[in-house]
């Protein structure tokens, strides 16, 4: 039980004792969690909102195949990422393998449902009449999906928190792409892992409040964008 | 319905242009990459080693810590450049299939089979064969690595030595599929035994303030010893590993300045590594 506690001081000493190691992890969870999330924010809110604002054939199944996704297990996508970017793999030339831009790609397919399916949910539970209402006052079709996007703005904030919640968090990704490498992809959570491994239970527990932290700072931040 | 099309093609490209952005990764030149198993990473030696390394050659050294079964996978799949792991009849297998090259004998130290201090099993100072046998006798709980690695590979040539299966489903075989410190403190919790590198044994004592709940029961057997060796992963079949490197990294290790550090590298005044290259 001590080591709980050794954790919470151990924290702070890590945090503001300029503990290199610390900064180094912070800075990759960082950085391969904004990759990803910028990548899937961009990609996944356009295909949420298509997926929630119109018809077309095989919407049904398309739903299916994303919600389906959501239950991707971290491990696996690092697998399969693994398998595309490792020197044998069909993307080996690109060199992706052990760097924080191969974690952000499996990060994305990890994120990337989320973003849909939850953007999508927020565009198909927009009340219909907005539109007959928008098209009456005389809207293009630009101003109608601007202002359909606006209207569901707390729903898409929701689902990109989700999915950063769940990038920030995972290990399977970045410990099977990134390899867990000191002062380069070492990540919070791989790190955890580590030193979990290691017996240095107060360190990894330190690294965890670590982590809660941050996303704590990015909610912060964003609450200013909540509805009031 | 066009719309939706339009909207996808747009979309698409964006994101493959955010995807590049993000992907423009700077390559160093001079980085040796290396698999190398958890052992040499959990004790410290390989960040104790690094820095002197680089100071030497100039090479940067980056390593992924796994077992040895995926570190050699990982050199078969060209995603390294140089091996360091310990499990000689595997490696020499391995070099046969081409994979690696340039096998080199660096260090060893070597496995005990630890436990709680009262030794419900009654193994203490037994002969390793002797010893195993009064565990599966008394169906003791013995904690296995259970991941294929080197220290497994170890354990299950122990096990066929003792006699009998290999245990397998047995409720006191406990396999923890993680790494060697992780099993002993799971060996600790159930209060059994495991067989770990005597390395990582003085670390976790370390940790603990050198008075762990597992004491060293069964050590000094000749069929105990764990080698180390480093190897090159053959550059005819990755023409990307960088091969000179890797050889860099090898005649240092194998040199007397390396040697010298290994001998140093203690713990509670104990040597974890025993220097042996030729």
């Amino acid at each position: 039980m001590d080591f709980i506690l050794a954790g919470f001081v151990e924290a702070i000493r890590l945090l503001f004792g300029g503990d290199g190691q610390t900064w180094s992890a912070v800075a990759a969870t960082l950085k391969a969690s904004t990759g990803s999330m910028a990548t899937s924010l961009v990609l996944g809110i356009p295909l949420g909102f298509v997926l929630g604002y119109f018809d077309f054939p095989a919407k049904r199944q398309a739903r299916l195949l994303v919600d389906t996704a959501l239950a991707l297990p971290t491990v696996f996508i690092g697998l399969v990422v693994y398998a595309f970017i490792s020197n044998r793999g069909p993307l080996g030339e690109m060199g992706l393998l052990f760097t924080l831009p191969g974690i952000a790609i499996g990060q994305t397919i990890l994120a990337l449902p989320i973003v849909i399916a939850l953007s999508a949910t927020a565009v198909e539970s927009m009340d219909r009449h907005l539109r007959t209402l928008l098209i009456s006052l005389g809207a293009g079709r630009r101003q109608l999906l601007l202002s359909s996007l606006w209207e569901v703005r707390y729903g898409l904030l929701a689902a990109g928190l989700a999915a950063y919640g769940r990038v920030m968090t995972e290990v399977g990704i970045s410990m099977m792409v990134g390899g867990n490498i000191k002062w380069h992809t070492r990540t919070i959570t791989t790190a955890i892992a580590l030193e979990t491994g290691k017996g240095m239970f107060a360190t990894g527990i330190a690294l965890g409040l670590v982590l809660i932290g941050i996303a704590f700072a990015v909610n912060v931040c964003l609450s200013f964008l909540r509805k009031k | 319905m066009k719309n939706a099309t339009k909207i996808l093609a747009r979309t698409c490209l964006i994101g493959a242009l955010t995807l590049l952005m993000a992907l423009s990764a700077i390559a160093a030149d001079k980085v040796l990459m290396m698999a190398t198993t958890t052992s040499t990473d959990n004790t410290g030696l390989l960040d104790y080693l690094a820095p002197h390394f680089t100071k030497a050659t100039g090479i940067e050294l980056k390593w992924t810590s796994v077992g040895t079964g995926k570190a050699l996978k990982l050199g078969e799949n060209c995603d390294v450049d140089v091996l360091l792991v310990h499990a000689p009849p595997t490696e020499k297998k391995y070099v046969e299939k081409g994979f690696g090259v340039d096998r080199r004998e660096i260090m060893y130290n070597d496995f005990v089979i630890i436990g709680v201090a009262d030794d419900p099993a009654g193994i203490r100072g037994k002969t390793v064969v002797d010893a195993l046998d009064a565990i599966r006798t008394k169906n003791a709980v013995f904690a296995s690595r259970g991941d294929n690695s080197g220290t497994n590979k170890k354990e299950i040539s122990l096990w066929k030595a003792a006699g009998g299966d290999v245990p397998e489903k047995e409720a006191w075989y406990v396999q923890t599929g993680q790494g060697m410190l992780a099993t002993i403190n799971i060996a600790a919790e159930r209060k059994g035994y495991t067989m770990t590198d005597r390395g990582t044994y003085i670390k976790y004592a370390d940790t603990l303030k050198g008075n762990p709940p597992l004491k060293v029961l069964v050590e000094g057997d000749k069929i105990l010893l764990n080698q180390y060796s480093v190897m090159a992963v053959n550059p005819k079949r990755c023409t990307s590993a960088k091969y000179d490197l890797a050889t860099a990294f090898s005649d240092w290790l194998a040199g007397a300045q390396a040697q010298g550090l290994i001998r140093d590298f203690k713990l509670l005044g104990k040597p974890l590594f025993v220097p042996n290259a030729k």
